[in-house]
């Protein structure tokens, strides 16, 4: 049997967060994946109980409360809608690497965490080869939104894949084109660092291109550090506190080769993982990891916060009105509305942009069911969690749903190809960066054709 | 309970899928929202239909296991939490809103329908059900009607009670009864309908609810007056209904409050302030203006230092901000939070918040008071940390004098969050050995197993 006791000592770094739960219950009301099971051990008051009855030895074992634990998005949903504030993902964060390191990782989460992610060349490797495998064991899917499935039922495939509409890996990594990059300041007067994050890099470059494309216009001075790491998020959620330092060092060490103003992201999750849980997960005894993730959190924007609120871009915008203008719904992505309460920049970004009418779904922010790790493990329920985002982006007429997250990317790109509708995905600076194209290509006067290219 | 039979027998019944034993899934079902010590069930289980619900209690009762139902668990006073190895009914299975009639007026639901889903269901198709508790968000019909819950407008549009047309439900062996109608007068046989509401799972297992449902107010105002001084605030509240105007909402907040919310969600409410007083008049567009503005007399002749009135829906929404957040802005200041629900004649509220103060004092407590001062139902909001014994102690002793002072005000124990657990032992004081020994013997005519959430209400 587990020695409970020791575990109960490790515990008591969340002992004082958890107490300030009053079980009121009412992250029930918000809770995606309490919508989908009603289970209590899914939503965060039953968590938080499950380990509170760690903290008083009331189970002979950890696996139970460690598997419910990890069924959750981190969508942070809870933790914006909790009357009395608790840090419910602070609490998950910890609470997982106390059970991974009490318990032990699983096999396969050793191979991926450890030995994979951990390591970014040999992750860039990987998906390398991925790019190779993909053509072979997929076929198309749907054409506008660029998606693939499974090209034949294999028990070599997981249940997690039969079904499933993926975008398959880019041709060509961001890093493979784009190595590294250091310009100075242009006439904006502020220099930028870019932190690329994986999905973007291996699946949707052309997102950091239209972030180059906007700084080149706008005259802003760009860094890219070559071979870049994965932000740690992976490494976080599955407990791996080693895995997830070691990425922060190595992606410190190359964001501090060179001095900038602001550390930028395109991906929303990464953004909130280095802006929140650098400074909170990491520890060593000297604190000075700690103090160097703080100076960084402090500098590190989303993109269209850094655009907006710095009024590199005038938010008046251009006329929503125009003629062929497409119409646009704008999907909050958790970890940036509900982590770090940014969603009036990206709206304003793409009402700049003109060509969108910008139209507003029901629950924007309602989550979309991704999660990670979360749409691998419990493909069945993400999938269900993205029909029901699906059918608010139908009902809300629009051609182009925008986002600022690729892995909400991914997700939304996947419900909407399996219901086979005509809308397509975009990442609000793609928007963004194809208006600038647009005007600098055509006379204004131009104004009878649709503005925005529907395909991906 | 000898597991692994009856988890057999249970899984026949509902599913495996929907029995739930392990360990950590049994420690989720195992407390509310009280601040009481949580008790492990033996078994969950969640039907999916009608008559899976009622061969589960048969079961119970055939062998003598103790079932506690459970909506979504936000009881404030220990009501959903179970007897240590006993059973726990989910509802939240039992989800549909079956009907909305808007001939009739009356809307048909399952007893895991989410009390905001009906009220915007309703509100969709120009109809109104009023009862609104704090948890409506996530609480459940079924809940609100075991509780007779209340909300914030009871003042003009009454509780649960007022709503419950016709109910069905199992009593302890399995049996459906059906109670009510779905007509507005109904004279037949007993009032068994009545017997069940605010009974807590003690008599019975709600199965179908029939709800009456009412115009949409056409129109609305609302105001926040300030006062520098307590007493104003309370006679203002008096004076109000003394001169017959009924506010659909008439909601007091204290200073301890009042900062707690500014400091947590700056809506702009004055820091020195005594009390403030957020008021709202509804009904038709006429009769809305002229009480708005004799409302708004009363507040300024009562000593009103200052009066806001909305202009518009976001400044509407302004003002409610304030209260909506009061309780949220009070948990964010400790680790324990006791909301207690007390209730005097709204004309003694002047005599109960100074009582109130007293109590703070006297036992060296951090207590907030807001609440539907309108209704005579203040919420206490004693702040505390329950790992602290020594105040823990205080805390209680707290909570026993404001029930001895609500009782001698002539009020009663809990306006709205039922006796459950919490107020079990102290509800002889309020209403005499004679009606206890009577509900006794009524739990054990309908009950006689004991199987229905037994130790609740009434102890034993």
């Amino acid at each position: 049997m587990a020695d409970m006791h020791a575990l109960v000592g490790l515990m008591r770094e969340v002992e004082d967060q958890l107490a300030v739960c009053m079980r009121c219950g009412m992250c029930q009301a918000v809770c995606p994946l309490y919508a989908q099971t009603g289970r209590e051990a899914d939503v965060a008051r039953g968590k938080l109980a499950l380990l509170d009855g760690l903290l008083h030895e009331i189970f002979e074992r950890p696996d139970g409360v460690a598997e419910r634990l990890n069924k959750c998005l981190l969508c942070g949903s809870c933790q914006a809608n909790c009357p009395s504030g608790v840090r419910v993902i602070d609490i998950f964060l910890k609470a997982r690497a106390i059970l991974t390191a009490f318990a032990g990782m699983s096999a396969a989460q050793r191979v991926v965490l450890r030995g994979l992610l951990a390591h970014p060349a040999l992750l860039d490797r990987a998906a390398a080869w991925g790019t190779v495998f993909q053509k072979i064991f997929t076929r198309p899917a749907s054409e506008l939104l660029g998606t693939s499935c499974a090209r034949f039922t294999s028990p070599l495939l997981s249940a997690a894949m039969t079904g499933r509409h993926f975008t398959p890996l880019a041709e060509e990594p961001y890093h493979h084109a784009v190595p590294a990059m250091n310009t100075p300041a242009g006439r904006s007067g502020i220099r930028v660092a870019f932190f690329v994050g994986c999905l973007i890099d291996k699946v949707y470059p052309g997102v950091a291109r239209a972030f180059q494309d906007i700084c080149a216009h706008h005259g802003i001075g760009l860094f890219i550090p070559a071979n870049q790491g994965c932000c740690g998020i992976p490494a976080l959620s599955g407990g791996d506190r080693e895995s997830f330092q070691r990425l922060v060092r190595h992606n410190l060490a190359r964001f501090e080769e060179h001095s900038f103003d602001y550390l930028v992201t395109a991906c929303a999750t990464c953004t909130a993982t280095i802006k929140e849980f650098w400074p909170l997960m990491c520890d060593d005894p000297s604190a000075k990891l700690k103090a160097r993730t703080r100076a960084l959190a402090e500098k590190t924007l989303d993109v269209s916060q850094f655009l907006i609120d710095l009024r590199i871009v005038d938010p008046g915008g251009r006329d929503p009105e125009a003629p062929g203008a497409v119409p646009v719904a704008y999907h909050d992505p958790c970890h940036l509305k509900k982590s770090l309460g940014v969603f009036a920049q990206p709206r304003a970004l793409l009402d700049a942009a003109g060509g969108c009418r910008r139209t507003e779904m029901q629950s924007p922010d309602q989550c979309c069911g991704m999660g990670g790790s979360f749409n691998v493990k419990y493909y069945g329920i993400s999938s269900r969690i993205g029909g029901g985002k699906r059918d608010l982006i139908r009902a809300s007429g629009c051609r182009v749903v925008a986002t600022a997250c690729p892995a909400c990317m991914l997700q939304l790109t996947d419900a909407l190809s399996r219901a086979g509708d005509a809308v397509t995905v975009r990442h609000v600076i793609e928007i963004y960066a194809e208006s600038l194209k647009r005007h600098a290509n055509a006379p204004p006067a131009d104004q009878t054709q649709e503005h925005i290219r529907p395909g991906v | 309970m000898n597991a692994s039979p009856f988890l057999t027998a249970l899984a026949k019944i509902v599913g495996a899928e929907n029995v739930f034993s392990d360990p950590a899934d049994l420690a989720t079902y195992a407390y509310d929202a009280a601040v009481l010590k949580p008790n492990m069930p033996a078994v969950a289980v969640r039907p999916l239909s009608s008559g899976a619900m009622g061969a589960v209690v048969a079961f119970c009762n055939e062998h003598g296991i103790p079932l506690t139902v459970r909506g979504s668990g936000t009881n404030l006073s220990g009501g959903t939490i179970p007897l240590e190895g006993g059973a726990v009914l989910l509802t939240n299975g039992l989800n549909r809103i079956l009907e909305i009639n808007t001939e009739d007026m009356y809307a048909v639901v399952q007893p895991g329908v989410i009390t905001a889903k009906l009220a915007a269901a309703v509100e969709a198709k120009g109809l109104f059900y009023p009862p609104d508790p704090g948890s409506q968000a996530v609480s459940t019909l079924g809940g609100n009607v075991a509780e007779n819950a209340g909300g914030l407008r009871g003042l003009k549009y009454g509780v649960t009670a007022d709503y419950v047309m016709g109910l069905q439900f199992y009593d302890a062996g399995g049996t459906l009864i059906k109670t009510g109608s779905r007509t507005v007068k109904c004279a037949t046989g007993y009032n068994l309908k009545a017997l069940m509401i605010g009974s807590e799972g003690t008599l019975g297992v709600l199965e179908e609810i029939t709800l009456k449902l009412i115009p949409l107010p056409a129109a609305r105002r609302s105001l926040l007056a300030i006062f520098d001084d307590l007493d104003k605030a309370s006679e203002t509240v008096a004076a109000i209904i003394a001169r017959h105007i009924v506010p659909a909402t008439l909601e007091f907040l204290d200073n301890f409050t009042i900062r707690a919310v500014e400091s947590f969600s700056h809506v702009g409410l004055p820091l020195e302030a005594a009390a403030v007083l957020l008021i709202e008049v509804d009904g038709h567009p006429g009769q809305v203006a002229e009480d708005g503005q004799r409302v708004e007399e009363i507040c300024r002749r009562r000593g009103a230092t200052g009066i806001q009135v909305a202009e518009d829906d976001a400044q509407r929404d302004r003002i409610w901000a304030a209260r909506r957040s009061a309780l949220s802005a009070l948990a964010k200041l400790k680790p324990t939070v006791v909301l207690e629900d007390a209730t005097v004649p709204r004309s003694r509220i002047p005599a109960m918040v100074r009582a109130l103060q007293a109590i703070a004092g006297r036992f060296r407590l951090a207590i907030g008071t807001f609440g539907h001062a309108g209704d005579g139902n203040l919420h206490p909001t004693i702040l505390t940390d329950k790992r602290d014994a020594e105040e823990w102690h205080r805390v209680e002793a707290a909570i026993e004098a404001i029930f001895d002072e609500a009782l001698a005000l002539g009020g009663t124990l809990s306006g709205e969050h039922g006796t459950g657990l919490a107020k079990a032992r102290y509800l002889a004081k309020e209403t005499g050995a004679g009606a206890i020994q009577l509900s006794r013997a009524v739990k054990r005519a309908l009950d006689p197993r004991n199987i229905l959430n037994p130790g609740k209400v009434i102890g034993g």
